[in-house]
């Protein structure tokens, strides 16, 4: 019997110092090696359009520009004209609401608001010419912009206030003959500057990612892989992966880490477990607006204020605007930590002339949909723009104010500062209602942080969210988190039971001694 | 009284009952820093290490009871409510007064009434809820990933709470059994088996394991 429980001891400790040895050990070896390699080949440009004789110019206006390349290009004028980025909507059908076209046409934002009723103004980021109030050609294949998102020379841009139409100072024939695949300035040129200046909208889109570093965006720094923004936002026939949920609602059509990355990227099997829940983005983006500002609060309320009867503007001292006459007050803020919310893929919006019901504060443009029990939601960060912006307590709709106007006395709220005069021009452009009694009301707009992905050293940590108090996912409580949550019930008998043991020990054993002691002396005596 | 060394407790079962004492103790402190009460050696690591002891100890289980099977010694755990009350009385009465274990330990009855039942309690409950719970705490999500939807879990939070709740009353258990280990003979006689596997024992010409009678008549001869 001594033998075997020797045998069975030896046999017990040699399987335990195995497993300790062998069983941590990692995943096959990533394919990170051979994703790097992938990236760092640049397709090399297959023609020189320098040599092109239709190209040599010169051209008079932009539509003629535009003409050439269809010359040529017979077929993808089509392409872009089925585009979001030509047609400024969307068919989408949202849950309970039914088949709907979202837009920069209908859609409402917490920042500038709209674009309807602006477009002069707006269209300085729309992918065409010729665009006002007065309606625009979705039509003319000639109106296409091809230089916005092809010109290679980095000099071609858009005259502000100009329905869209190029500088007018601009050599047209040089830039259209260095077209070519459209890297991160022709994109970031509109993305980089939605609601009217660096970073305002997005938090994770900023100027500095025209020239950047792995520590500010992993993928798109200089000293990494120097990756554009149609490495992930793949394209073909000139359909862009990727969207933004402040404009789109269904789950398709997405850019994602997965193509490249796989499903289960990390070496350790509990971090790959986590992406049945939690998105990517979450951990891999601890912060955004890591170089510039980005604005979190927008009081339209406080608009108006004139000094001498002249508009005027504040500025804090990183050079940001904190008060304009024109648009009221902000609050700004760099290094931020996103706000988490489960999303699946839909979102559902506030459009124009949707009514809000009464006794509702608080207006939320664009609500993403998930929890914890939908299988297809995962935990993402986002930036919550926070504003108070004009309501129409009479319709119960939010205000579509005419803002931009070239001239005083055309209503316009930049020029005129009469938001009555500016709601009633605003609505009455878009065939709505205005009671004639304008208000303001809190309104939140969720904007999904995509960008500004960390290195992996300083990806959020395990404790920042498993952790009892003030954790990253603290408002999210509709699952058990380890670390996070526990039953009181459990955790205060289990502290009691734990007390009452320790107590319980502790008397036993004073008794035990005090009797021993007074034996003792009882012997002695 | 005659007493003789007696070899009580095995080599196996020594090595079992040390190396389980580390993994709980281990376990504990990973699990209480998974758990967020206190901070050791980090949550990332915490959780490796809880895991990798939780392995150690499946396999260590799975040994202990292919010893007991073959050893019988699993007969020592067959729970019985006689002498139950006697033995409490002796825990709140008897031991103040220096009076001898109302039961005597023998190679065949290592355990006393109360200890029975404790650690058939320990055994068939305790110890296979941590052991299930702790399995689904690990697996909850991956019979999801292979696709058995009969086994997807929706939610970790019942799992979590059992195997919480199984936490404390083992660390409950650990405070008053390293207290009672000073109950024996004297108070370094349980501990020094336990090390050495030799206890001095009172000596009978048959192992009755249980025998009142037999002490207290032997009180009785002493006083007199």
């Amino acid at each position: 019997m001594k033998r075997i429980a020797g045998i069975l001891t030896i046999v017990a400790l040699t399987v335990l110092v195995a497993y300790t040895m062998f069983a941590p050990r990692s995943a096959p070896p990533s394919h990170m090696t051979e994703l790097r390699a992938r990236m760092k080949q640049k397709p090399p440009p297959t023609v020189d359009h320098a040599l092109f004789p239709q190209l040599q110019g010169p051209f008079e206006r932009p539509q003629d520009v535009a003409g050439t390349c269809i010359s040529c290009h017979n077929h993808r004028h089509t392409e872009v004209m089925q585009s979001n980025h030509w047609n400024w909507e969307r068919e989408e059908y949202i849950v309970g609401r039914g088949v709907v076209y979202i837009g920069k046409k209908n859609a409402m934002n917490n920042f500038c608001i709209g674009a309807m009723g602006n477009e002069q103004s707006c269209a300085k980021c729309h992918i065409g010419f010729g665009m006002d109030d007065e309606g625009f050609s979705y039509t003319d294949a000639t109106n296409i912009d091809c230089l916005i998102c092809h010109d290679q020379t980095d000099t071609y841009a858009k005259a502000s206030e100009a329905g869209g139409a190029p500088e007018p100072s601009l050599d047209l024939g040089i830039i259209a003959r260095s077209v070519g695949r459209p890297d991160r300035d022709n994109c970031g040129v509109c993305h980089f500057y939605g609601g009217g200046g660096n970073n305002v909208k997005h938090g994770d889109l900023d100027e500095a990612m025209f020239a950047t570093t792995r520590d500010v965006d992993v993928h798109m720094g200089a000293d990494g892989m120097d990756m554009t923004c149609i490495d992930c936002h793949v394209t073909e026939n000139h359909n862009i992966a990727g969207k933004l949920y402040s404009l789109s609602s269904m789950n398709r059509n997405r850019a994602t880490c997965e193509p490249c990355h796989t499903e289960l990227p990390h070496e350790d099997e509990i971090l790959n477990e986590h992406t049945l829940k939690v998105a990517c983005q979450t951990c891999h983006i601890p912060v955004y607006a890591k170089v510039n500002a980005t604005k979190t609060h927008w009081n339209w309320s406080t608009a108006g204020k004139l000094e001498d009867g002249q508009p005027y503007h504040v500025e804090d001292e990183n050079g940001n605007h904190t008060y304009l006459s024109i648009k009221g007050s902000f609050t700004w803020g760099t290094n931020l930590e996103p706000e988490y919310q489960w999303f699946n893929g839909t979102a559902s919006h506030y459009l124009l002339g949707d009514t809000v019901p009464a006794g509702s504060d608080l207006i939320v443009l664009n609500e993403l949909h998930g929890s914890y029990a939908d299988e297809d939601s995962k935990i993402i960060p986002v930036k919550v723009h926070r504003a108070v912006q004009p309501f129409d307590p009479g319709t119960r709709m939010l205000i579509m104010p005419r803002l931009y106007a070239e001239a005083v006395g055309d209503s316009a709220f930049w020029k005129d500062f009469d938001w009555v005069k500016a709601a009633e021009a605003g609505m009455g452009h878009a065939g709505l209602p205005f009671s004639g009694d304008y208000e303001f009301i809190k309104t939140e707009m969720n904007w999904p942080v995509n960008h500004m992905v960390a290195t992996k050293e300083n990806t959020v940590q395990c404790t920042e969210c498993h952790t009892r108090e003030d954790g990253r996912l603290a408002k999210l409580t509709d699952f058990y988190l380890p670390g996070r949550d526990y039953s009181p019930l459990v955790e205060n008998g289990g502290v009691a039971l734990l007390l009452l043991s320790f107590l319980g020990v502790l008397i036993h054993a004073g008794v035990r001694i005090g009797a021993s002691r007074r034996r003792k002396n009882g012997g002695a005596r | 009284m005659i007493t003789k060394t007696v070899y009580i407790y095995r080599a196996f079962e020594r090595f079992w009952h040390w190396t389980q004492a580390l993994l709980i103790m281990f376990l504990a402190l990973t699990g209480f820093e998974i758990h967020g009460s206190i901070e050791f050696f980090g949550f990332e690591a915490a959780v490796t290490y809880h895991n990798v002891a939780a392995y150690a100890l499946i396999i260590l289980i799975v040994f202990a009871i292919f010893w007991h099977l073959t050893t019988g010694e699993w007969r020592q755990y067959i729970p019985s409510l006689t002498h139950v009350r006697t033995y409490m009385n002796y825990y709140v009465f008897g031991i103040f007064r220096d009076e001898p274990h109302p039961t005597r330990k023998s190679v065949l009855s290592k355990l006393n009434p109360l200890q029975k039942l404790t650690y058939f309690g320990l055994k068939v409950l305790i110890i296979p809820g941590m052991l299930i719970s702790g399995l689904f705490y690990i697996f909850y999500r991956y019979p999801q990933k292979h696709g058995i939807e009969a086994l997807n879990i929706e939610s970790l939070e019942i799992i979590a709470i059992i195997h919480t709740a199984g936490a404390f009353l083992l660390l409950a258990f650990l405070i008053v059994h390293l207290y009672l280990m000073t109950t024996g003979e004297t108070v370094f006689s349980n501990l020094r088996a336990m090390l050495t596997g030799y206890e001095q024992l009172h000596e009978e010409e048959e192992d009755q394991g249980i025998n009142i009678q037999v002490i207290s008549e032997a009180d009785e001869e002493e006083k007199a």
